[in-house]
């Protein structure tokens, strides 16, 4: 079985809230992963991430998360980026109930 | 239990005004994230997976119903409707907004509570004996002390920037339920006016067992000695390596006599520069606000009534009880473990019914212990059967104290951002899975102690059956250690191989305890004697089988 290459989100935490937030088209940051922009180039995310650093009024911590191509599209390729994806596991909390609340 | 006096008000109300400020600097850009993360440190401010995360110190684990009450408030004004207690006495908000941050500081200032020195490379909350002042095996109350050292060590000017962080737990009873083992320091103390002074312990990367520094200190100079450790590991502890930098590295490398020599030294230097008048009597003040309550006498016959009539009651009293001091009263510990539930959370409806029971039945006082559960320490005999039933309408009377489903587990990789796996749904799922074969109670004592990595907030070394959730490649993986001990004989556990997957790691526990079923003498010989008679091997067999048993 081939292993599709592993392409790159930019992903930090929101500076109010926490909340996790990727980068997104035109610069602007996304609360939902599947707006995320995704780079197969790491150089080109890497000089993404760079001007994040200035912004300390929007958001915090920035980095490369790895993801991997799915039928369904982008799926974070380690477990810990899809909890940060989803939520917590013992209440249905953080991006999960935003993600109902928005079905409902 | 300790009342703040003009001087502790004050300087809280200062500390929050400047917090204050330093938040509305960050918000307005005024300060950076680099600038603004070691400040936000000091007052307990993390940034979790999630969310911000705000530590609450419980000072030695003492609330008083007010204070309860408030954290409930704050829960649900400014977090999600609950609290996560935790393994070093605090309590953690897993949801709350930097700019609501001052607000819930201020919150808790109204009612004596703090987030002070719960981060940072200073000296933490002190820890205590959940069960102080209300033991039969108690020599005193350690809390009293406890206080004292809050006091010292709050805003101390010399220890803001320690090599690392550095915790101290007080005990007053020979049977230790404040695993002095595991800390920077330990106190036990040895006599109403002395302290055994144990240094160097700890869990985490490198766990080590406390050495004793002195055995006998007089009480009098317990503040001077301290500031000797402290002012001699703030000078020799390691600052090139974060994970040699804490004490028992620090201890290791020089050994105990060195450490010793130095701190003597540094002892005769500064003890002379206290006023040994002043701090008796601060203590005198102190212990006045810890004079234990006028016990109630009771009849017991309501309580043997129960006893013989309600099965439910008599489960919950045989497991959940402790010896009190006074025969006509008991110690209740409520578990914060019921099947299926996250250890150590609470809503705040369940906090606002324990601060009215603590009212009504517990002469005013509440306890959070490390192992996750709340505890009134003083309950009479004749009120337990009401106590208990009230407890029920809030899913507080789980009867499960000491047994497998009463486990202590960090929060993991669902909060933490420095975890490596997830703790809560493997406790989750072994509580569970244990009351669906009904095997807790036949099982008996024991104490499963789960760690989301290996800085080893769950404890995983000192459990019975420790769990270490690792990330193996990419995956979540849960290294098991059998026969640790918190207790006064510490002692480490021990690993048993290679780890288990998420989904094999419940089956595997359950082979140990299958193992344990099959070879104990008895059902009074409990899963940790029973370890210690026979060691690792019967249980290596189980979870690897004979061949690889034998090889490992």
């Amino acid at each position: 079985m081939s292993v599709a290459p592993l392409s790159y989100v930019v992903t930090g935490n929101a500076l109010i809230d926490g909340d996790v937030v990727w980068l997104a088209e035109g610069g602007s940051l996304t609360r939902h992963f599947a707006q995320a922009l995704v780079f197969a180039d790491k150089a080109l995310a890497e000089a993404a991430l760079a001007p994040l650093a200035k912004r300390h009024l929007e958001v915090v911590g920035c980095y490369l998360a790895e993801v991997r191509p799915t039928a369904q599209g982008y799926e974070p390729a380690h477990f810990r980026e899809a909890f940060r994806m989803r939520g917590p596991s013992n209440y249905a909390h953080g991006k999960q109930a935003d993600a109902a609340s928005n079905a409902a | 239990m300790y009342v703040y006096d003009d001087f502790d008000r004050d300087f809280l109300a200062e500390r929050n005004r400047q917090f204050r400020a330093q938040v509305a600097r960050r918000i307005d850009g005024s300060l950076t994230e680099d600038e603004f993360r070691p400040l936000r440190l000091m007052n307990g401010l993390y940034l979790q997976l999630h969310a911000y995360m705000l530590r609450v110190a419980i000072p030695y684990g003492t609330l008083n119903p007010g204070q309860m009450r408030q954290l409930a408030l704050i829960a649900d004004r400014w977090d999600k409707g609950y609290g996560h207690f935790t393994t070093r006495q605090n309590i953690q908000f897993n949801w709350p907004k930097l700019s609501d941050v001052p607000d819930m500081l201020d919150a808790l200032a109204e009612v004596g509570l703090h987030a002070i020195q719960t981060s940072g490379n200073t000296i933490r909350n002190v820890t205590s004996d959940h069960f102080a002042a209300a033991a039969a095996d108690e020599i005193a109350d350690p809390r009293p002390w406890a206080e004292l050292i809050r006091q010292w060590s709050t805003d101390h000017p010399e220890f803001q920037f320690l090599p690392r962080k550095f915790k101290v737990a007080v005990t007053g009873s020979p049977i230790d339920r404040a695993v002095t083992r595991a800390h920077d320091i330990g106190l036990r103390m040895v006599a109403p006016d002395a302290f055994e002074v144990i240094v160097g312990g700890g869990l985490g990367r490198t766990p080590m067992i406390g050495k004793v520094l002195r055995e006998n200190l007089p009480a009098a100079d317990l503040l001077p000695y301290l500031e000797a450790v402290v002012a001699t590991y703030n000078l020799l502890g390691r600052r090139d390596n974060k994970f040699k930098a804490r004490i028992k590295i620090t201890v290791h490398e020089n050994g105990i006599d060195t450490i010793r020599d130095l701190v003597e030294a540094r002892f005769a230097e500064i003890a002379p520069l206290f006023d040994p008048a002043a701090t008796a009597a601060q203590l005198a003040r102190i212990q006045r606000d810890f004079a234990p309550p006028a016990l109630r006498v009771t009849s017991d016959l309501p309580f043997q009534a129960a006893h013989q009539a309600d099965p439910v009651f008599r489960a919950w009293a045989d497991t959940n009880l402790h010896p009190h001091r006074d025969a006509g009263h008991a110690i209740v510990t409520i578990s914060l473990k019921a099947h299926g539930a996250t250890p150590g959370d609470a809503t705040s409806d369940q906090m606002r019914l324990i601060a009215d029971l603590a009212e009504k039945y517990g002469y005013g006082e509440i306890r959070i212990s490390h192992e996750q559960n709340v505890i009134l320490p003083h309950v009479a005999r004749a009120d337990l059967p009401a106590l208990h039933k009230a407890l029920k309408t809030q899913g507080l009377a789980t009867a499960n104290v000491g047994l497998l489903s009463d486990i202590i587990a960090c929060p993991g990789m669902d909060y933490c951002a420095l975890a490596t796996a997830r703790s809560i749904p493997v406790a989750q799922e072994l509580a569970q899975h244990f009351e669906a074969l009904k095997l807790e109670h036949d099982i008996g004592p024991l104490k499963i102690k789960i760690s989301g990595c290996i800085n080893a907030c769950g404890h995983h070394h000192v459990g019975h059956i420790g769990i270490l959730g690792l990330d193996r490649a990419g995956v979540e993986n849960y290294q098991i250690t059998l026969g640790g001990d918190g207790t006064e004989d510490a002692t480490l556990g021990e690993r048993t191989g290679p780890g288990f997957a998420y989904d094999r790691i419940v089956p595997a526990i359950e082979r140990i305890l299958r193992t344990y079923l099959d070879l104990r003498l008895s059902r009074e010989e409990t899963f940790l004697e029973a370890y210690r008679r026979v060691g690792l091997t019967p249980f290596k067999e189980a979870l690897y089988g004979a061949d690889q048993a034998d090889a490992a």
